[in-house]
């Protein structure tokens, strides 16, 4: 992933610590059905007004990870066969929020 | 020019993706997409390291994208469908880099790798076999590019069209929120552009919204269709996404793309910055 570049890898860009969020608001998680991994979809980080902000193909493992801003956002999944999910997170500067999204 | 002259479908692509004259190819920023599976027959172009230069930030010039389409075998006369991720915006971005070379035959699959994934299309690892080409390249086409000179002359005149989130419009962030947030540049907005969010041009399956529904979402943002109008975004791509739309799809002249967008312009010194929320 350069870092002069605007796309989204899959599973989404790594933080630098995975267990320090530093500065940033990280919302991740995983996409999962029947407990075994999403590896082809879509997560979208919607705002609390309901538009759209960012979107990550799901990692092998149905990773997801997004840099939000502190506050309240929808988690929006969608993966084939017209599945879709949907759940709303809070973020926090400093704070990585995990999310398991069952589908 | 009208959407049938720009935009295929997956069906399409199935059809026809092996005709001769016909090349696919994948634009993505991270390739390891096309490694893992793509459209039978594409081939593939990484976004920087084929597209910019290596040094300097700027294009490949007419001699490197010469080399570069002669190399992936792909000539003066094909008709050539670009796809990618993200919502086809490197794929968008390649489309506008295609015409600023002056090639004809170029069109960009609708909805883009995502729709193609979603209905569970096959793709392939077989990385195809073209033979070279001696593709001549045209001297680029300044009518469809902006430099930075013409955007603040823009201010208050033209139309300025911001294509980023409207977080990243009004400064809280200073890059999609699928990145990290650590920028150089300054937060804000080019004064007086309009925050129309690429997003807004597209379905949900990544397919453009139909002509009616375009024109409406910009004309109720504010963009006078009797103008002249610029988009921008951070670095270039998702407003080549919106370029497309309003000079390829709505049939607007004089758009261009500001491929310098807020990476340059929110570091210049001394120009006007706007913060927070549209007006």
């Amino acid at each position: 992933m350069s870092a002069d570049g605007c796309g989204a890898p899959a599973g989404g860009a790594p933080v630098s610590a995975a267990t320090d969020a530093g500065t940033q608001a990280v919302v991740q998680g995983r996409v999962t059905q029947n407990g075994a991994a999403v590896p082809v979809g879509y997560a979208r980080l919607l705002n609390a007004g309901g538009e759209f902000v960012a979107e990550v193909p799901l990692g092998a493992d149905g990773g997801f990870r997004f840099f939000a801003a502190p506050g309240s956002w929808t988690l929006r999944v969608l993966a084939p066969g017209n599945v879709r999910a949907e759940r709303t997170v809070s973020a926090d500067t400093g704070k990585i929020t995990e999310l398991e999204v069952a589908v | 020019m009208s959407r049938s002259d720009v935009l295929v479908d997956a069906d399409w692509v199935e059809a026809h993706a092996s005709d001769p004259g016909v090349v696919l190819v994948e634009v993505d920023e991270d390739t390891s997409a096309y490694d893992k599976g793509h459209i039978r027959n594409a081939v593939k172009i990484d976004w920087k390291a084929d597209l910019q230069d290596p040094v300097r930030r700027d294009f490949v010039d007419k001699a490197g994208f010469e080399a570069l389409l002669s190399e992936r075998g792909i000539s003066n006369d094909d008709t050539v469908v670009l796809y990618g991720g993200n919502n086809n915006w490197f794929a968008a971005y390649a489309y506008w880099y295609f015409r600023l070379y002056g090639h004809r035959g170029v069109k960009l699959l609708d909805g883009g790798r995502k729709k193609w994934e979603l209905e569970s299309r096959e793709l392939v690892t077989d990385v195809p076999q073209r033979a070279k080409t001696s593709y001549q390249a045209r001297e680029q086409d300044s009518s469809i590019r902006a430099f930075r000179d013409e955007v603040i002359s823009a201010i208050g005149e033209d139309n300025l069209v911001d294509v980023r989130s409207p977080d990243e419009f009004s400064g809280r962030l200073l890059a999609p929120a699928h990145l990290p947030q650590e920028q150089a540049q300054r937060g804000g907005h080019i004064p007086t552009a309009k925050n129309i969010p690429w997003s807004k041009a597209a379905e949900e399956d990544g397919t453009f919204r139909s002509d009616d529904a375009l024109r409406t979402l910009y004309g109720d943002a504010g963009v006078d269709y009797s103008r002249d109008t610029i988009a921008y975004c951070r670095i270039g791509e998702r407003s080549a996404h919106t370029w497309f739309v309003l000079h390829e799809l709505l049939g607007q002249p004089n758009v261009k793309n500001y491929d310098g967008s807020w990476t340059e312009y929110g570091s210049l010194v001394g120009v006007p910055i706007e913060v927070g929320d549209g007006k």
